[in-house]
């Protein structure tokens, strides 16, 4: 392998960074398993002894609520023979794990509560006053407005540090309700993509594709709303979101992007999601109620589609879904889609919200059949020796800096993936 | 968040679509390029000639079988004439679900929707259609749970093994249609589709009606 400083350049990538598995192994390590990762949403674990499983970089890890209500991050491994303690994705486990195999059993905070025969262990060392007995927790565990997240690092920037501006994702997403809260719909689709972590970054910010990638789509969504409209009907909002992907270059180039450091971003809004029709307006009005004209406006203005925390999460606030990577190797990576329900909204306003989740989000979605076929083929095409390097040269030099933060003056400019990869450059330890 | 950042948010741009279909994606730049093969569906299987009367059972278990062959042959148009004006296509998220409207689901679709779903695998610049797709549908264990005079509720398994570019999946599960006695055949008032793995890890998308 090349040295990592040789791959990557202000304006071009090696294409081994998508490819190569000691790149990854050491992505998994210096990125997955150091960073703030998403575990979940408080709600997914609503009693004590609620539990939802989740892989953070390698490391299979169990979120659970105590009966003081606290929520824990632990390791899923019993200390004695290293086996899971939870095999299920979610459940209960009432007020304590235990192992299948030899019944050592442990609170719910991971500490070590009996052991069969105990007396066995007289004179070892591993005997209950020692750590080794309990279960790891993960070294730091936090959580904004109910998302929880775990950092396996017990050293590192703090989440709101680590969230930076983009934590507007879960404001963007709570604040929406007039009670300030969601809640997990207790559904999780998983996809999995066939193409390395990083095309799934890149491609949530990448304006360019949409009107090329998801035209059939665009198009048989838009003849069909035509076709409703000259009968006289009014087609539900989710035709002009699937219709509006067939927009012209022209237009998606006027839809600006934000970078923050450590890559995050927002591709800012497009689809204009206030339509004038009595449902909304009461909505509205809620929301006044709840905020006053000013806030309420403030919080139905913003202008966002998607807010992406790097290098894992696509949060799509104004619809209340996101879409977290678990990356499993170079060219493979699981993607878990959630949709999370408005408290205190008609239930028109979630179904509006609920659709474009089955139509775009569901694993028949008509919009992401053609996005994964192009990075299935991007992965093996980067397989080439065509060619040696991957280009981000579009708009190079051509955005606005306002502090640390980037504005794209083209909604297309590669300046998405430029900032990704300064990022990951600098968790990699090397300078662009 | 600083006044700049919060003030950028509020400035919005709304893309209003309906542009011609030119202006958009590949056949802007190259009007005549399409990644894939014609969309031609192949011939209309033949319809099993059971007296309608005589064998209901024989008859409902027609129809399905026809159905599947639809998808098959994709034969599309025809698979949605299937439904009834106001027919649903639903495949739930989970078993426990008793509604399509507000339930997270796989499918859950209108004939609009479905002709969407349509308009899109035969467009031609549907790029996951260029490889070679197929599919070969078995329906059995139908079981007639209710036959009233306008109205059948139909309980039947599928087994679907689908092929895409040299990868084979298989997806197995149960159908439950509530069928229309409809001039002497049957229209669908709503098929729905419990997916075995509807809650497993999907390897790529399911791009049609299962």
């Amino acid at each position: 392998m090349r040295p990592i400083a040789e791959l990557i350049e202000p304006d071009r990538v090696h294409r081994t960074v998508y490819t190569d598995q000691e790149i990854f192994d050491r992505e998994i390590d210096q990125i997955f398993e150091t960073v703030w990762v998403y575990c979940g949403h408080e709600s997914q674990v609503k009693a004590p002894g609620d539990y939802h499983t989740v892989q953070i970089g390698r490391q299979p890890m169990i979120m659970v609520r105590d009966r003081e209500r606290r929520i824990h991050v632990l390791y899923n491994r019993c200390p004695h023979r290293g086996v899971e303690l939870c095999g299920a994705v979610s459940g209960n486990t009432g007020s304590s794990f235990v192992c299948s195999y030899h019944a050592w059993s442990f609170h719910l905070d991971g500490a070590i509560r009996g052991i069969p025969l105990p007396h066995g262990y007289d004179g070892t060392r591993m005997t209950a006053a020692n750590p080794d007995c309990s279960v790891k927790r993960a070294a730091r565990v936090d959580s904004y407005r109910g998302f929880v997240f775990a950092s396996l690092a017990s050293d590192g920037p703090t989440l709101a540090e680590f969230l930076g501006d983009a934590r507007i994702a879960f404001d963007d997403m709570c604040d929406r309700s007039p009670e300030g809260e969601v809640e997990v719909v207790p559904v999780c689709h998983r996809v999995v993509q066939h193409s390395n972590w990083k095309f799934f970054m890149e491609n949530q910010l990448d304006a360019l594709h949409p009107s090329v990638t998801h035209q059939s789509t665009g198009v048989a969504a838009s003849k069909v709303e035509r076709a409703l409209k000259a009968e006289g009907k009014e087609p539900p909002l989710y035709y002009h979101y699937l219709s509006t992907f067939a927009s012209s270059f022209d237009q998606w180039d006027s839809v600006q992007t934000v970078n923050f450091p450590r890559g995050h971003g927002i591709l800012k809004g497009y689809m204009g999601l206030r339509p004038a029709d009595p449902d909304t307006q009461e909505y509205t009005e809620a929301m006044y109620r709840a905020y006053g004209a000013e806030r309420a406006e403030q919080y139905l203005g913003r202008s966002i589609h998607h807010v992406l925390i790097y290098p894992y999460l696509s949060v799509q606030s104004p619809l209340q879904q996101l879409r977290c990577l678990r990356p499993l190797s170079p060219g493979k990576t699981l993607s878990e889609i959630w949709h999370f329900r408005l408290k205190g909204v008609s239930p028109a306003i979630y179904r509006r919200s609920l659709w474009y989740f089955n139509l775009v989000n569901s694993p028949a979605t008509m919009i992401n059949a053609d996005d994964l076929e192009n990075w299935t083929k991007g992965q093996w095409g980067l397989q080439s020796k065509g060619g040696e390097w991957v280009s981000f040269h579009r708009n190079f030099g051509q955005d606005s800096c306002e502090g640390d933060i980037v504005y794209s003056n083209n909604g297309t400019s590669e300046v998405v993936m430029r900032n990704q990869f300064a990022a990951w450059a600098k968790y990699m330890a090397v300078t662009p | 968040m600083s006044d700049p950042l919060k003030n950028r948010l509020l400035e919005d741009v709304v893309i209003f679509s309906g542009k011609p279909e030119a202006d958009t994606g590949a056949q802007a730049l190259a009007s005549d390029h399409s990644p894939r093969a014609r969309y031609r569906a192949q011939p209309l299987p033949a319809r099993s000639g059971v007296s309608i009367e005589k064998d209901l059972q024989a008859q409902v278990e027609q129809f399905l079988f026809y159905q599947s062959e639809l998808l098959d042959t994709k034969n599309w148009q025809a698979y949605i004439d299937l439904f009834a004006d106001e027919g649903v296509y639903w495949m739930p998220a989970r078993p426990e679900q008793t509604e399509w409207l507000d339930s997270p689901s796989i499918f859950a679709e209108d004939k609009e929707l479905m002709t969407v779903r349509m308009g899109r695998i035969i467009h031609p610049n549907a790029w996951s259609q260029a490889p070679l797709w197929e599919t070969s549908h078995l329906v059995g264990n139908v079981v007639i749970d209710e036959a009233a005079d306008t109205k059948l509720h139909v309980r039947s398994r599928f087994q679907v093994q689908e092929l895409r570019r040299d990868t084979l999946r298989s997806f197995a599960g149960t159908y439950r249609h509530t069928l229309r006695r409809h001039a002497g055949d049957f229209r669908i008032e709503l098929q729905r589709v419990d997916l075995m793995n509807a809650q497993a890890p999907f390897d790529y998308t399911i791009q049609a009606w299962v």
